[in-house]
């Protein structure tokens, strides 16, 4: 295995900022779009994805290295990772229930939606592409969901202001304004590429 | 779906194309669908591998729709997703390297694609296999039609060709911000205002 040589410091910035799992790889559009209507669940959504993401991507990453690749069974994984994701979702939700019953309301009905978020399965994905060792995808899994988190309250806000106004045309309102809006953070966000990008 | 939606060959057809396209009017599975459209070639392969797992899934959910217990039928149906697509993961790598390489994630991310699962929940667990096949084909095609205008639009204007052959003049300076996440968002955007657009028309002529 020869895991990328990048910086651990670069690789969470890029996570976070020019290589956004939801600006620049498109990952976890659907809960993006139909939750962001709303500041509050947007955070809570948030935190449950980073929490899921850095979770699953440590997990999926021992799995594959540890059963599916010494036993070549690794055009399994698609199957075997979405289980792992699926299964860690139902394990979270039972120890956040035991341990915090204030974070488990909050979170309350977002958990289970987790499952069918691209953006975990993505970052799974993108994880074994690219072939990051164990420390690389802890980094880049957390920094892939602070990112997610930080896009979507970014736009919650922004929606929030938007969604007000009379002045847009009939037909452009809801999903086409959201689109053309993330658009734009898109290009801002994509603004530091210049700087550093893990592609 | 609501219950009047049309249960004919013909109304699923025009339903699944137009009234209820899965992109402009539902939003759904635009996860892996923008970031395949800067060329057409992958998105044309990207969509087929769509309308195949679509297709294939909601055959299979419709007709094992009885054994599945209620409680756990999400997990089976992404069982089944999962089972299609890695085919459909199969057969890329071995016929066509190069765009399996290009596609990268993507192709597994089909799995999470929210039409597949969403067609499956709301038509192929209370239709027969048959319609349920149908219904498959026709909203993985609706999707596939705009994908296409968008990777039609992003491919000319970012290289200047069509299926990789070069149709613009020399003179034409491509422009990078097409190839680029944002202009499928923006390209996105004013498909979904021209669809509703003309939608609210025709709802006002009705």
């Amino acid at each position: 295995m020869n895991a990328p040589d990048i910086g651990l410091f670069s690789l969470f910035f890029a996570s976070i900022f020019t290589s956004n799992i939801l600006l620049a790889n498109f990952l976890g559009m659907c809960s993006f779009i139909a939750i962001s209507k709303d500041l509050k669940s947007s955070n809570g959504l948030g935190l449950a994805v980073t929490v899921v993401l850095t979770v699953t991507g440590a997990a999926n990453w021992l799995i594959l290295h540890y059963i599916l690749i010494p036993y070549d069974l690794i055009y399994l994984r698609f199957i075997i990772f979405i289980l792992v994701i699926a299964a860690m979702v139902q394990i979270l939700e039972m120890v956040i229930d035991r341990v915090s019953q204030k974070l488990y309301i909050t979170l309350g009905i977002f958990l289970p939606l987790i499952t069918v978020n691209c953006a975990i399965l993505g970052v799974s994905l993108f994880i074994e592409i690219r072939e990051y060792n164990f420390v690389q995808t802890v980094i880049y899994s957390l920094g892939s969901g602070l990112g997610w988190w930080l896009a979507i309250v970014a736009l919650a806000a922004i929606r929030n202001k938007t969604e007000k106004t009379k002045t847009v045309p009939a037909g452009l309102q809801g999903s086409g304004l959201t689109m053309i809006t993330i658009g734009l953070m898109a290009l801002a966000f994509i603004g530091f590429s210049g700087m550093l990008s893990v592609q | 779906m609501s219950d009047t939606a049309p249960k004919t060959v013909g109304g699923i057809l025009t339903d699944n194309l137009w009234h209820s396209n899965p992109i402009f009017m539902q939003v759904l599975g635009i996860c892996s669908a923008l970031a395949v459209t800067n060329l057409l070639t992958n998105t044309f392969i990207m969509s087929v591998g769509v309308i195949f797992t679509t297709m294939m899934s909601n055959f299979t959910v419709s007709i094992i729709k009885g054994l599945i217990p209620r409680k756990v039928r999400m997990m089976v149906q992404v069982l089944i997703i999962a089972f299609y697509v890695i085919i459909v993961d199969i057969v890329l790598r071995a016929y066509m390297p190069d765009i399996h390489e290009a596609l990268g994630p993507y192709v597994g991310l089909i799995i999470t694609n929210c039409i597949i699962m969403g067609r499956a929940e709301a038509f192929a667990q209370s239709n027969g296999p048959g319609l349920s096949l149908w219904d498959g084909i026709t909203s993985a095609s609706g999707y596939m039609g705009v994908l296409l205008v968008i990777a039609f639009f992003r491919e000319i204007l970012a290289f200047g060709s069509l299926f990789g052959f070069r149709i613009m003049p020399n003179w034409f300076e491509p422009w990078i911000i097409m190839a680029m996440p944002p202009s499928a968002f923006f390209f996105l955007g004013i498909i979904i205002w021209i669809g509703k657009t003309i939608m609210n028309h025709e709802e006002a002529a009705a």
